[in-house]
């Protein structure tokens, strides 16, 4: 007890030291602990995005991509899919229900999902959640836009608001502005990609494009008023999610879509192709790790620097514990106790940052990058490199501390 | 009356076949307060080594106390000096980073047997007692930085009997104090030393100071090879 007082007073007396070598472990632990923190993080809210869909549906190509514009609106669709396709996997027997997205317009950056009441009935995300209205109903009319929490909030749009969405995506100079669309209900907050979304019905879509069949405006426009929904066929839709009725049936499914006749189908299954996301991302994971260990080893190296610098002006201290009574192991134990409180404390520090900086930087980066990030809480590997470090120090601190044992027993009562 | 310290015999060099003292019988009788003197380089405080345990004699015994220094271990020997022994280095005595009340009271902290013999209900009414009689009190939370060479002095003494330990060593304590400190610092140093009943030894070439003391002893005269060194010389 006495040793760990004379320990933590000894630290503070070389307070500057002290403090910048905690800094220097502390960055180190956030960095490496930041790393996998961010990683479970996104793992975490990339899988609390949707669930309960056991297919996502879309045209033949990638799967990844398929989930990416699907799921997280990340990306582009390449093809879009035949409502007739649609249609009969949505009355398939084995299908509980479907929802079907039609995707390519974006409003202020924000992505335009055109979609049906199935969304409002079906869509769940963390582990069951539904989507809600904190203001407004549902998406009925042809014309009417819902919008996600973060677009009413950064646009600060309200209900019965007017909008003109745009074609395509990014800063496109084509707009739909001859067919306005009027805000009829905002979502609640789900820290997920339905925040940064707008929908809109099927219809509307449509209606949207109508005559637009060359990918350019057409030259007489038919105007808003006159278009109603039984005018409106819809062709096609960019992908849809599938529920299907017993969980068994979805590989015997997913392989019917697959080797569907009349349209070219991929079907995934949203976990499996998200394992593989991650086994892409892995490398990147590895490599921040590795940097993050250099960083924490440079810092271990600093702080042994520091305590090792200081042996020589501490050999008067030394002799006069000695004097008190101090065995020389009582010397050892004192030195091992001052890394061993540095790097305790440097852990600590830089866990409390990473944990600070994840709670503060959420609501950012999902706004900005679209990155769903769940708050985690300690993992094993983050345990283990929390007892890494701390015995790191340790270790480390015998270097000084051996070299301070045999001043104590050479100098005896003679130091300085 | 017994002996507080009494050495036989004694052969002790740093590195071995080249010995530096050696010593036929020396006895330094219980409550006594000795003056060892002698030149520097004559062995004083390796002797003083010998008397705290931090050094091992290569031949010969060496009672300290009523203990038998070659046949305890180390770390016995290190607990036997903390308990019974107070220490006062010529300079630069304390802990630069504990105030003047832990450098005085950290002795009673290290060993239970110290802090058991305290004159005080607590410890702290016992550090304030010892500070009081030795001028300090109003130091005693200041850190000790800011202390002058008197002062600090007299905390090396304060943390060299509180506990009240058997036998106190003094290595030059004077030497960093002009004559009109020197003479308070012995009066005090001598209060306290019989209110611990302790036995006193004393170390300097000063032999100014020598009259006071109940016996005086010179290196010289103790170590053998000593002398025969300073006849080859």
């Amino acid at each position: 007890m006495i040793l760990l007082l004379l320990a933590f007073k000894s630290l503070r007396s070389r307070i500057v030291t002290t403090s910048l070598t905690v800094f220097s472990i502390a960055l180190s632990v956030m960095l490496l602990v930041g790393v996998d923190r961010v990683r479970e993080g996104t793992q975490k809210g990339f899988q609390g995005t949707i669930s309960h869909v056991d297919l996502v549906v879309g045209a033949r190509g990638g799967s990844l991509p398929l989930l990416l514009y699907s799921v997280f609106h990340l990306g582009t669709a390449n093809n879009d899919i035949s409502f007739a396709s649609y249609e009969h996997f949505r009355d398939h027997p084995a299908v509980k229900w479907t929802i079907p997205f039609s995707l390519g317009d974006s409003f202020h950056d924000f992505r335009v999902v055109a979609t049906d009441d199935n969304f409002y009935d079906h869509y769940q995300y963390r582990g069951g959640q539904s989507v809600a209205f904190s203001a407004g109903t549902r998406a009925e009319g042809i014309f009417d836009v819902v919008l996600g929490s973060d677009v009413a909030r950064q646009l600060g749009y309200h209900l019965g608001q007017q909008i003109t969405l745009t074609h395509g995506i990014e800063g496109s100079f084509l707009n739909h502005k001859d067919k306005p669309f009027t805000v009829v209900g905002i979502l609640t907050r789900t820290s997920t990609p339905v925040d940064r979304a707008i929908y809109i019905t099927l219809y509307g879509d449509e209606a949207m494009h109508l005559g637009w069949e060359h990918g350019a405006p057409p030259l007489v426009a038919i105007p808003a008023s006159q278009i109603r929904k039984e005018d409106l066929h819809i062709d096609q839709i960019s992908s849809f999610l599938l529920a299907t009725k017993s969980r068994i049936s979805t590989l015997l499914l997913q392989r019917e879509i697959n080797t569907y006749k009349p349209e070219p189908l991929t079907a995934i299954i949203p976990a499996l192709t998200l394992e593989d996301l991650w086994s892409v991302l892995s490398y990147a994971d590895v490599a921040l790790s590795l940097v993050s260990f250099a960083v924490l080893i440079v810092g271990l190296l600093a702080m042994l620097t520091a305590l090792y610098t200081a042996l020589n002006e501490r050999r008067r201290e030394v002799a006069v514990l000695r004097a008190v009574g101090l065995h020389a192991r009582q010397i050892f134990t004192l030195f091992v106790l001052e890394s061993t409180l540095i790097s305790a404390v440097g852990m600590l520090a830089g866990l409390t940052a990473v944990y600070v900086l994840l709670f503060a930087l959420r609501v950012p980066i999902e706004t900005n990058f679209g990155i769903p990030l769940a708050v985690v809480g300690i993992s094993t590997r983050v345990a283990i490199y929390m007892v890494v470090v701390v015995v790191a120090g340790s270790l480390l601190g015998c270097i000084p501390a051996i070299r301070a044992y045999r001043n104590a027993l050479v100098d005896g009562l003679n130091a300085g | 009356m017994p002996d507080a310290v009494h050495m036989q015999n004694v052969v002790f060099g740093y590195e071995p076949g080249n010995p530096i003292l050696q010593i036929d019988d020396l006895r330094i009788a219980e409550g006594k307060r000795v003056f060892l003197y002698g030149p520097s380089g004559s062995g004083k405080t390796t002797l003083l080594g010998l008397i705290t345990g931090i050094l091992q004699p290569q031949q010969g015994t060496c009672e300290v106390l009523g203990k038998e220094m070659t046949r305890l271990s180390m770390s016995a020997r290190d607990t036997h000096r903390g308990s019974e022994m107070g220490y006062i280095f010529q300079s630069f005595n304390l802990i630069p980073y504990l105030s003047v009340r832990q450098n005085i009271d950290l002795p009673c902290r290290v060993h239970e047997r110290r802090r058991k013999r305290i004159i005080a209900p607590t410890l702290g009414q016992e550090t304030i007692r010892i500070a009081e009689r030795l001028e300090i009190a109003g130091v005693l939370d200041r850190g000790v930085k800011k202390l002058s060479t008197g002062q600090q002095q007299r905390v090396a003494i304060a943390r060299a009997v509180i506990g009240r330990p058997s036998l106190v060593i003094a290595d030059e304590p004077t030497s960093s104090l002009d004559t009109d400190r020197r003479e308070r610092f012995l009066e005090l140093l001598f209060e306290v030393c019989d209110e611990a009943n302790a036995t006193l030894i004393f170390v300097s070439h000063d032999r100014s100071l020598m009259t006071r003391f109940d016996e005086q002893i010179s290196i010289a005269d103790v170590n053998h090879l000593n002398q025969v060194r300073m006849v080859q010389a």
